[in-house]
């Protein structure tokens, strides 16, 4: 019986670089069709009200043409007009500005403010987890919007004191999961073996800590968009938000809902753009939670 | 006792639990010398990890608090240092490997990057600098292929690959003090045998002090020059190895080394230390080996004893044990 003695050459294809744990992520990510679908519709509702400004076809929001009117959607006006003879088209892309930058800003500033503060308490323990968590459960025991709309009441009503006042109420919820994630995160020896090789405690946190988070803190972030952008329509619609002649989603139906009965499609168009990011964020968030953690799907 | 570079003096550490005040470790002492490596033995709980985070100062308070006693490294008081100045000293002239290398790296960062990190804190190494020692560090400790694994991450290596690694990174700044707290227990025997090795070559090359932690003595015995054996907190037994381990005088050390399996000789049963370690929350006022003692005396309940020199010739050989010889070293 002859049997080939030499090996077989086998040449393993190597990666380039190391497979992380995010590249594993972004792969699970890639196999839910439901995120991808609503990754790709965010990617072009914000490309179109990035560049709305820019965009051939799309008039400027705030010209009126009063002779016009409030007119149906037509080939020239896709979404139709206002009662000031307003595209609706151009008011819907640029009021997205507004509603997706609130939205952007405010996660922004709950990221930065809530997984500082919650790391710092989680790492420190003890005294400080208590004092600096007791304070969280003080401000989270206040009603937030008679907060928020406060702010707003006694400073200014612009665009930046909407980004503060949302941002600061939404760090509370972060700053407690990023402070249970560390808690446990810290027991664990690679930071005792970073302890060992002389680093400090911000080190430690920000450089070790944290990144072994991030996995909950996007998902929450990602879910932190949606949530803002709702609060800043719902501010909108009291009158508390952007102030006109800007428009966001939430100003444009709210000016819609007033009209409801005779022009249908200006509460309709902004309802159903705030409506589609909404889900779309709410499904991205969900299959983020899945990519990111593996372990929950199945149960 | 010249060439000491570290000396631990009746160092003291305890634990505040609910259950009481636990004295992990209650008085211990002894010196590690340039180029030589002490063993540390004991079972589980006896104090010997909590001693040498204390070396490092690593304990967590609370509830862990360093009681008494002195360290002194290379001249300097360790106890008294501030925390910025023990910082400059973890890491770059005392490192610590540890026993799990699976979850002693960060599982989200290169491997590159955490070597590069030590760097990076003690001698504000460039990237490309640290880099460059990174895989000569690597390739010295016996990663083959090291420029290619420096980008990869923990999870891509084995777990002898893995403590390579950690030993890299704990000899990267070439320290003067190396403790090795059971860096092969979680390893199996043909990686143990191998990393062992590659502990004592770093040492002869780098001519540094080693502690080497462990419950193996077959460890020890392999490459301690001393060996220190520790129960409830405190060091009942040390000595040169050859002659600590040739002639036992305390009777847990005895225990130990009728409890290891042999080659050669007779196949006989083993014989175990009957019992358990004791509550250190309530030791009284004798000797804390005595419930599972065999030579028992009156004065063992009374009094504890203290580590007294049991070999006058030497010099060398100290046990805290009431027993006299003669009968202790019958195996």
């Amino acid at each position: 019986m002859a049997v080939a003695l030499h090996e077989p050459p086998v040449e393993l294809p190597e990666p380039e670089a190391g497979t992380s744990l995010w590249r594993d992520a972004w792969r699970r990510l890639l196999k839910n069709r439901m995120a991808v679908a609503s990754g790709i519709v965010l990617l072009l509702v914000g490309l179109l009200t990035l560049l709305a400004p820019v965009l051939p076809g799309v008039s400027a929001p705030n010209t009126q043409d009063l002779a016009l009117g409030a007119q149906g959607p037509s080939l020239h006006h896709w979404f139709g007009t206002d009662i000031l003879g307003r595209d609706l088209f151009a008011r819907v892309l640029h009021g997205g500005r507004v509603s997706i930058l609130v939205g952007l800003v405010a996660t922004l500033v709950s990221f930065l403010v809530g997984v500082s503060y919650g790391a710092t308490a989680g790492y420190f323990g003890g005294r400080v987890d208590n004092t600096m968590m007791r304070f969280v459960d003080v401000l989270y025991s206040l009603p937030y919007m008679f907060l928020v709309i406060l702010l707003m009441v006694y400073f200014s009503k612009s665009l930046w004191m909407l980004f503060a006042a949302l941002g600061l109420v939404q760090w509370l919820t972060m700053a407690r999961i990023v402070r249970g994630q560390v808690l446990s995160l810290k027991q664990q020896e690679f930071v005792e073996a970073a302890r060992s090789i002389g680093a400090g405690s911000g080190h430690i946190i920000f450089r070790h800590l944290v990144p072994n988070a991030l996995g909950p803190i996007i998902v929450y972030a990602t879910l932190t968009v949606p949530a803002v952008m709702l609060q800043e329509a719902f501010l909108s619609f009291l009158g508390l938000g952007v102030q006109p002649p800007q428009a966001s989603w939430g100003t444009l139906v709210n000016e819609g809902a007033t009209t409801m009965a005779f022009f249908p499609w200006l509460v309709f168009f902004p309802g159903v753009a705030l409506a589609l990011t909404l889900f779309c964020l709410n499904f991205l968030g969900d299959g983020l939670r899945d990519a990111l953690d593996p372990h929950l799907r199945h149960e | 006792m010249s060439d000491a570079i570290l000396q631990v003096r009746d160092l003291r550490t305890e634990f505040r639990t609910e259950g009481g005040v636990v004295r992990a470790v209650d008085g211990v002492s002894f010196d590690v010398e340039r180029g030589q490596t002490l063993g540390i033995v004991g079972e589980s709980g006896s104090g010997k990890s909590v001693t040498n985070l204390s070396i490092l100062r690593l304990i967590a308070d609370p509830p862990g608090r360093i009681t008494g006693g002195a360290i002194r490294f290379a001249g300097q008081d360790l106890l008294s240092l501030p925390e910025a100045g023990m910082r400059r000293i973890r890491g770059k002239r005392i490192s610590m490997i540890f026993q799990d290398p699976m979850t002693s790296l960060n599982p989200y960062l290169r491997v590159g990057t955490q070597l590069g990190e030590v760097l990076e804190l003690h001698e504000h190494s460039t990237r490309a600098e640290a880099r460059r020692r990174s895989i000569e560090m690597l390739e010295r400790v016996g990663i083959p292929d090291a420029p290619g694994r420096i980008d990869r991450y923990p999870h891509e290596f084995s777990g002898g690959m893995r403590q390579r690694v950690m030993i890299a990174m704990a000899l990267l700044c070439k320290p003067e003090v190396l403790i090795a707290d059971e860096p092969t227990t979680a390893l199996d025997v043909t990686i143990q045998a191998q990393i062992l090795e590659l502990i004592r070559e770093m040492r002869d090359d780098l001519g540094m002090a080693v502690i080497l932690i462990t419950h193996d003595l077959g460890v020890v015995a392999g490459m301690a020059d001393d060996v220190a054996v520790m129960y409830a907190g405190r060091v009942v037994e040390a000595g040169r190895t050859v002659e600590l381990f040739g002639n036992p005088r305390h009777p847990y050390t005895l225990g130990l080394l009728r409890s290891i399996p042999r080659l050669e000789g007779e196949v006989g049963r083993l014989v175990p230390i009957p019992g358990r370690p004791p509550d250190l929350t309530r030791l009284g006022a004798g000797c804390p080996f005595v419930p599972r003692c065999e030579f028992v005396m009156a004065q063992c309940r009374a009094d504890r004893p203290q580590l007294r020199l049991v070999d006058e010739v030497a010099g060398e050989h100290s046990a805290a044990c009431w027993y006299e010889p003669a009968a202790a070293t019958a195996p």
